[in-house]
Protein backbone atom coordinates (compact mmCIF):
# COMPACT_ATOMS: atom_id res chain seq x y z
CA UNK A 1 0.00 0.00 0.00
CA UNK A 2 1.43 3.34 -0.99
CA UNK A 3 1.31 6.34 1.27
CA UNK A 4 0.87 10.00 0.42
CA UNK A 5 2.71 12.20 2.90
CA UNK A 6 2.39 15.99 2.84
CA UNK A 7 5.21 18.11 4.23
CA UNK A 8 3.55 21.31 5.33
CA UNK A 9 3.90 24.20 7.80
CA UNK A 10 1.87 27.27 6.97
CA UNK A 11 4.85 29.53 7.55
CA UNK A 12 7.52 29.91 4.89
CA UNK A 13 11.22 29.35 5.37
CA UNK A 14 10.93 26.77 8.14
CA UNK A 15 12.39 23.93 6.07
CA UNK A 16 9.59 22.25 4.12
CA UNK A 17 11.57 21.71 0.95
CA UNK A 18 14.75 20.75 2.80
CA UNK A 19 12.68 18.27 4.82
CA UNK A 20 10.83 16.92 1.77
CA UNK A 21 14.13 16.26 0.01
CA UNK A 22 15.73 14.74 3.11
CA UNK A 23 12.73 12.52 3.88
CA UNK A 24 12.40 11.44 0.24
CA UNK A 25 16.09 10.52 0.06
CA UNK A 26 15.87 8.77 3.44
CA UNK A 27 12.92 6.65 2.32
CA UNK A 28 14.66 5.77 -0.95
CA UNK A 29 17.85 4.83 0.92
CA UNK A 30 15.77 2.35 2.86
CA UNK A 31 14.68 0.76 -0.39
CA UNK A 32 11.22 2.32 -0.67
CA UNK A 33 10.35 3.57 -4.12
CA UNK A 34 9.71 7.24 -3.48
CA UNK A 35 8.67 10.32 -5.45
CA UNK A 36 8.81 13.87 -4.14
CA UNK A 37 6.35 16.31 -5.75
CA UNK A 38 6.79 20.08 -5.76
CA UNK A 39 3.39 21.77 -5.22
CA UNK A 40 4.77 25.31 -5.16
CA UNK A 41 3.55 26.31 -8.62
CA UNK A 42 5.39 29.34 -9.99
CA UNK A 43 8.22 29.14 -7.47
CA UNK A 44 9.96 25.92 -8.34
CA UNK A 45 12.67 25.07 -5.82
CA UNK A 46 12.61 21.39 -4.97
CA UNK A 47 14.60 20.69 -8.16
CA UNK A 48 17.45 22.91 -6.89
CA UNK A 49 17.47 21.39 -3.42
CA UNK A 50 17.57 17.91 -4.96
CA UNK A 51 20.14 18.92 -7.57
CA UNK A 52 18.18 18.06 -10.71
CA UNK A 53 17.38 21.59 -11.90
CA UNK A 54 19.19 21.15 -15.19
CA UNK A 55 17.17 18.11 -16.13
CA UNK A 56 13.65 19.50 -15.87
CA UNK A 57 11.79 19.08 -19.14
CA UNK A 58 8.14 18.54 -18.32
CA UNK A 59 6.43 19.30 -15.05
CA UNK A 60 3.50 18.48 -12.79
CA UNK A 61 1.27 21.04 -14.55
CA UNK A 62 2.12 19.65 -18.01
CA UNK A 63 0.99 16.25 -16.75
CA UNK A 64 -2.22 17.61 -15.19
CA UNK A 65 -3.06 19.41 -18.42
CA UNK A 66 -2.31 16.36 -20.55
CA UNK A 67 0.66 17.92 -22.36
CA UNK A 68 3.05 15.26 -21.12
CA UNK A 69 2.94 11.75 -19.78
CA UNK A 70 3.75 11.23 -16.12
CA UNK A 71 6.79 9.12 -16.94
CA UNK A 72 8.21 11.93 -19.07
CA UNK A 73 7.94 14.43 -16.23
CA UNK A 74 9.41 12.21 -13.50
CA UNK A 75 13.12 12.86 -12.99
CA UNK A 76 15.10 9.93 -11.70
CA UNK A 77 17.66 10.79 -9.05
CA UNK A 78 21.24 10.12 -10.12
CA UNK A 79 22.38 9.01 -6.65
CA UNK A 80 19.53 6.82 -5.45
CA UNK A 81 17.90 4.05 -7.45
CA UNK A 82 14.46 4.45 -5.83
CA UNK A 83 14.16 8.22 -5.82
CA UNK A 84 12.22 10.38 -8.27
CA UNK A 85 11.27 14.06 -8.44
CA UNK A 86 8.15 15.52 -10.01
CA UNK A 87 9.00 19.21 -10.49
CA UNK A 88 6.43 21.95 -10.60
CA UNK A 89 5.95 24.64 -13.24
CA UNK A 90 7.99 27.81 -12.99
CA UNK A 91 5.77 29.77 -15.35
CA UNK A 92 2.17 29.01 -14.43
CA UNK A 93 0.30 30.08 -11.35
CA UNK A 94 -1.38 28.07 -8.66
CA UNK A 95 -4.72 28.11 -10.49
CA UNK A 96 -3.25 25.57 -12.90
CA UNK A 97 -3.65 23.01 -10.11
CA UNK A 98 -7.05 21.35 -9.99
CA UNK A 99 -8.41 18.89 -7.49
CA UNK A 100 -9.24 16.37 -10.22
CA UNK A 101 -5.85 16.82 -11.88
CA UNK A 102 -3.96 16.31 -8.63
CA UNK A 103 -6.06 13.26 -7.81
CA UNK A 104 -5.42 11.69 -11.22
CA UNK A 105 -1.65 12.15 -10.91
CA UNK A 106 -1.56 10.84 -7.32
CA UNK A 107 -3.68 7.82 -8.29
CA UNK A 108 -1.25 7.01 -11.09
CA UNK A 109 1.75 7.45 -8.78
CA UNK A 110 0.16 5.20 -6.16
CA UNK A 111 0.32 2.36 -8.69
CA UNK A 112 4.08 2.52 -8.80
CA UNK A 113 5.48 4.16 -5.67
CA UNK A 114 5.61 3.16 -2.01
CA UNK A 115 5.82 6.75 -0.80
CA UNK A 116 4.62 9.96 -2.40
CA UNK A 117 6.01 13.00 -0.59
CA UNK A 118 4.13 16.24 -1.34
CA UNK A 119 6.24 19.35 -0.75
CA UNK A 120 3.65 21.99 0.12
CA UNK A 121 4.06 25.69 -0.63
CA UNK A 122 3.88 28.12 2.29
CA UNK A 123 0.56 29.67 3.12
CA UNK A 124 -2.87 28.10 3.20
CA UNK A 125 -4.07 28.87 -0.29
CA UNK A 126 -4.80 26.62 -3.23
CA UNK A 127 -1.34 25.04 -3.61
CA UNK A 128 -1.05 24.26 0.09
CA UNK A 129 -4.64 23.03 0.24
CA UNK A 130 -4.18 20.67 -2.70
CA UNK A 131 -0.83 19.42 -1.39
CA UNK A 132 -2.55 18.23 1.80
CA UNK A 133 -5.95 17.32 0.37
CA UNK A 134 -5.24 13.70 -0.61
CA UNK A 135 -2.65 12.99 2.10
CA UNK A 136 -2.70 9.94 4.33
CA UNK A 137 -0.12 11.44 6.67
CA UNK A 138 1.32 14.88 7.35
CA UNK A 139 4.72 16.01 8.51
CA UNK A 140 4.23 19.42 10.09
CA UNK A 141 7.53 21.28 9.93
CA UNK A 142 7.86 23.77 12.76
CA UNK A 143 10.61 26.00 14.14
CA UNK A 144 10.67 26.62 17.89
CA UNK A 145 9.51 30.18 17.31
CA UNK A 146 6.13 31.82 17.97
CA UNK A 147 4.93 32.58 14.44
CA UNK A 148 5.90 29.16 13.16
CA UNK A 149 4.10 27.35 15.99
CA UNK A 150 1.02 29.49 15.49
CA UNK A 151 0.93 28.78 11.76
CA UNK A 152 1.45 25.06 12.38
CA UNK A 153 -1.56 25.08 14.67
CA UNK A 154 -3.61 26.67 11.88
CA UNK A 155 -2.39 24.03 9.42
CA UNK A 156 -3.32 21.26 11.86
CA UNK A 157 -6.84 22.69 11.93
CA UNK A 158 -6.98 22.48 8.13
CA UNK A 159 -5.62 18.92 8.11
CA UNK A 160 -8.46 17.99 10.44
CA UNK A 161 -11.18 19.60 8.35
CA UNK A 162 -10.20 20.34 4.74
CA UNK A 163 -8.78 17.05 3.54
CA UNK A 164 -10.32 14.12 1.68
CA UNK A 165 -9.94 11.90 4.75
CA UNK A 166 -11.52 14.46 7.08
CA UNK A 167 -14.39 15.05 4.65
CA UNK A 168 -15.28 11.35 4.67
CA UNK A 169 -16.87 12.09 8.02
CA UNK A 170 -16.33 8.58 9.34
CA UNK A 171 -13.69 9.56 11.85
CA UNK A 172 -10.84 9.13 9.38
CA UNK A 173 -8.05 11.65 9.81
CA UNK A 174 -4.71 12.56 8.34
CA UNK A 175 -2.06 11.29 10.72
CA UNK A 176 -0.08 14.42 11.57
CA UNK A 177 3.34 14.37 13.20
CA UNK A 178 5.63 17.20 14.24
CA UNK A 179 9.08 17.71 12.79
CA UNK A 180 10.84 20.35 14.85
CA UNK A 181 13.56 21.95 12.74
CA UNK A 182 16.37 24.44 13.42
CA UNK A 183 16.38 23.40 17.05
CA UNK A 184 19.27 24.62 19.20
CA UNK A 185 19.78 22.56 22.30
CA UNK A 186 21.96 25.09 24.07
CA UNK A 187 19.65 28.03 23.50
CA UNK A 188 16.70 25.93 24.58
CA UNK A 189 18.51 24.78 27.73
CA UNK A 190 19.30 28.37 28.64
CA UNK A 191 15.68 29.42 28.14
CA UNK A 192 16.27 31.51 25.01
CA UNK A 193 14.32 29.11 22.82
CA UNK A 194 11.17 27.12 23.49
CA UNK A 195 11.87 23.53 24.45
CA UNK A 196 10.67 20.50 22.51
CA UNK A 197 8.25 19.89 25.38
CA UNK A 198 6.87 23.43 25.13
CA UNK A 199 6.09 23.05 21.42
CA UNK A 200 4.61 19.58 21.90
CA UNK A 201 2.42 20.84 24.72
CA UNK A 202 0.99 23.57 22.49
CA UNK A 203 0.50 21.58 19.29
CA UNK A 204 -0.41 18.29 20.98
CA UNK A 205 0.65 15.97 18.15
CA UNK A 206 3.21 13.13 18.16
CA UNK A 207 6.84 14.07 17.62
CA UNK A 208 8.43 12.66 14.47
CA UNK A 209 11.86 14.14 14.96
CA UNK A 210 14.06 16.99 16.12
CA UNK A 211 16.41 18.43 13.52
CA UNK A 212 19.22 20.44 15.07
CA UNK A 213 20.25 23.78 13.61
CA UNK A 214 23.22 22.75 11.50
CA UNK A 215 25.63 24.33 9.07
CA UNK A 216 25.37 21.24 6.88
CA UNK A 217 21.84 22.21 5.81
CA UNK A 218 23.11 25.23 3.86
CA UNK A 219 25.99 23.22 2.46
CA UNK A 220 23.59 20.54 1.25
CA UNK A 221 21.37 23.16 -0.37
CA UNK A 222 24.40 24.81 -2.02
CA UNK A 223 25.35 21.51 -3.56
CA UNK A 224 21.89 20.24 -4.39
CA UNK A 225 22.18 17.17 -2.20
CA UNK A 226 19.46 16.10 0.24
CA UNK A 227 20.99 16.65 3.69
CA UNK A 228 20.05 13.13 4.79
CA UNK A 229 22.66 11.79 2.34
CA UNK A 230 25.36 13.48 4.44
CA UNK A 231 25.87 10.98 7.24
CA UNK A 232 28.47 13.17 8.91
CA UNK A 233 25.87 15.86 9.44
CA UNK A 234 23.91 15.93 12.74
CA UNK A 235 20.89 17.22 10.81
CA UNK A 236 21.29 14.47 8.21
CA UNK A 237 21.37 11.79 10.89
CA UNK A 238 18.38 13.34 12.65
CA UNK A 239 16.42 13.19 9.38
CA UNK A 240 17.34 9.52 8.95
CA UNK A 241 16.05 8.83 12.47
CA UNK A 242 12.83 10.70 11.64
CA UNK A 243 12.41 8.64 8.47
CA UNK A 244 12.85 5.47 10.50
CA UNK A 245 10.03 6.60 12.79
CA UNK A 246 7.93 7.57 9.78
CA UNK A 247 8.05 3.96 8.54
CA UNK A 248 7.14 2.71 11.99
CA UNK A 249 10.41 1.94 13.72
CA UNK A 250 11.01 2.72 17.36
CA UNK A 251 14.03 5.02 17.47
CA UNK A 252 15.18 6.90 20.52
CA UNK A 253 14.67 10.68 20.23
CA UNK A 254 18.04 12.45 20.13
CA UNK A 255 18.91 16.02 19.19
CA UNK A 256 22.34 15.22 17.84
CA UNK A 257 22.24 11.55 16.86
CA UNK A 258 25.66 9.99 17.10
CA UNK A 259 26.92 12.43 19.70
CA UNK A 260 27.39 11.65 23.35
CA UNK A 261 25.83 14.77 24.86
CA UNK A 262 22.42 13.31 25.49
CA UNK A 263 21.87 14.02 29.16
CA UNK A 264 19.36 16.78 28.60
CA UNK A 265 17.26 14.73 26.28
CA UNK A 266 17.29 11.64 28.35
CA UNK A 267 15.93 13.79 31.12
CA UNK A 268 13.39 15.29 28.77
CA UNK A 269 12.25 11.91 27.53
CA UNK A 270 12.06 10.66 31.07
CA UNK A 271 9.52 13.37 31.69
CA UNK A 272 7.47 13.05 28.55
CA UNK A 273 7.41 9.28 28.26
CA UNK B 1 48.43 20.45 6.17
CA UNK B 2 50.08 17.88 3.97
CA UNK B 3 47.16 16.92 1.74
CA UNK B 4 46.64 20.58 1.02
CA UNK B 5 49.53 20.95 -1.41
CA UNK B 6 48.87 17.67 -3.19
CA UNK B 7 45.15 17.79 -3.73
CA UNK B 8 43.48 20.16 -6.08
CA UNK B 9 41.20 22.37 -4.07
CA UNK B 10 37.61 21.29 -4.24
CA UNK B 11 35.31 24.21 -4.94
CA UNK B 12 33.56 25.44 -1.80
CA UNK B 13 29.87 24.68 -1.53
CA UNK B 14 29.14 28.41 -1.78
CA UNK B 15 31.01 28.49 -5.10
CA UNK B 16 28.99 25.49 -6.27
CA UNK B 17 25.78 27.25 -5.26
CA UNK B 18 26.72 30.38 -7.16
CA UNK B 19 27.59 28.46 -10.30
CA UNK B 20 24.40 26.42 -10.19
CA UNK B 21 22.35 29.59 -9.87
CA UNK B 22 24.22 31.37 -12.65
CA UNK B 23 23.58 28.52 -15.08
CA UNK B 24 19.94 28.11 -14.12
CA UNK B 25 19.08 31.80 -14.07
CA UNK B 26 20.85 32.46 -17.37
CA UNK B 27 18.51 29.95 -18.96
CA UNK B 28 15.40 31.18 -17.16
CA UNK B 29 16.10 34.82 -18.02
CA UNK B 30 16.94 34.16 -21.65
CA UNK B 31 13.63 32.40 -22.17
CA UNK B 32 11.78 35.48 -20.91
CA UNK B 33 11.59 34.32 -17.34
CA UNK B 34 10.07 31.10 -18.58
CA UNK B 35 11.11 27.50 -18.51
CA UNK B 36 10.85 25.71 -21.83
CA UNK B 37 7.09 25.62 -22.07
CA UNK B 38 7.48 25.16 -25.79
CA UNK B 39 8.47 21.55 -25.23
CA UNK B 40 4.95 20.13 -25.13
CA UNK B 41 4.24 22.02 -28.37
CA UNK B 42 7.49 20.79 -29.90
CA UNK B 43 6.55 17.26 -28.96
CA UNK B 44 3.15 17.62 -30.57
CA UNK B 45 4.71 19.02 -33.75
CA UNK B 46 7.27 16.22 -33.98
CA UNK B 47 4.55 13.64 -33.56
CA UNK B 48 2.53 15.28 -36.31
CA UNK B 49 5.43 15.41 -38.75
CA UNK B 50 6.52 11.83 -38.13
CA UNK B 51 2.93 10.64 -38.46
CA UNK B 52 2.81 11.99 -42.00
CA UNK B 53 5.25 9.25 -42.88
CA UNK B 54 4.52 6.42 -40.49
CA UNK B 55 2.20 5.31 -37.73
CA UNK B 56 3.61 5.91 -34.25
CA UNK B 57 2.13 5.93 -30.75
CA UNK B 58 1.31 9.13 -28.91
CA UNK B 59 3.92 8.33 -26.29
CA UNK B 60 6.57 7.17 -28.75
CA UNK B 61 8.34 10.53 -28.54
CA UNK B 62 10.62 11.14 -25.59
CA UNK B 63 12.25 14.53 -25.04
CA UNK B 64 15.13 15.17 -22.66
CA UNK B 65 16.86 18.44 -21.95
CA UNK B 66 20.23 18.87 -20.27
CA UNK B 67 21.53 22.32 -19.42
CA UNK B 68 25.06 23.32 -18.59
CA UNK B 69 26.90 26.64 -18.69
CA UNK B 70 28.26 26.58 -22.22
CA UNK B 71 26.05 23.98 -23.84
CA UNK B 72 22.50 22.71 -23.64
CA UNK B 73 21.41 19.60 -25.39
CA UNK B 74 17.97 18.56 -26.49
CA UNK B 75 17.65 14.84 -26.92
CA UNK B 76 14.69 13.54 -28.86
CA UNK B 77 14.02 9.83 -29.01
CA UNK B 78 11.35 8.48 -31.30
CA UNK B 79 10.41 4.89 -30.93
CA UNK B 80 9.64 3.50 -34.36
CA UNK B 81 6.92 0.91 -34.81
CA UNK B 82 9.21 -1.27 -36.93
CA UNK B 83 11.67 -1.71 -34.04
CA UNK B 84 8.76 -2.41 -31.73
CA UNK B 85 7.37 -5.13 -34.00
CA UNK B 86 10.77 -6.76 -34.19
CA UNK B 87 10.99 -6.71 -30.42
CA UNK B 88 7.59 -8.32 -29.92
CA UNK B 89 8.37 -10.90 -32.59
CA UNK B 90 11.67 -11.66 -30.91
CA UNK B 91 9.98 -12.03 -27.55
CA UNK B 92 7.18 -14.18 -28.96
Amino acid sequence: MSKVIVVTSGKGGVGKTTSSAAIGAGLATRGHKTVVIDFDVGLRNLDMIMGCERRVVFDFINVIQGDAKLKQALIKDRRLENLYVLPTSQTRDKDALTKEGVKAVLDELRQEFDYIVCDSPAGIERGAHLAMYYADEAVVVTNPEVSSVRDSDRVLGLLNSKTALAEKGDGSAVKAQLLLTRFDQNRSASGEMMSVEDVLEILAIPLLGIIPESTSVLKASNEGTPVSLDDKSPAGRAYLDAVGRLVGEQIEMRVNPGEQRRGFFQRLLGRTA
Amino acid sequence: MFGFSFRQRKPSSAQTAKERLQILLAHERSSGGANPDFLPLLQRDILEVVRRHMQIDGDAVDIKLERSDDLSSLEINIELPYAKQLKTQGAG
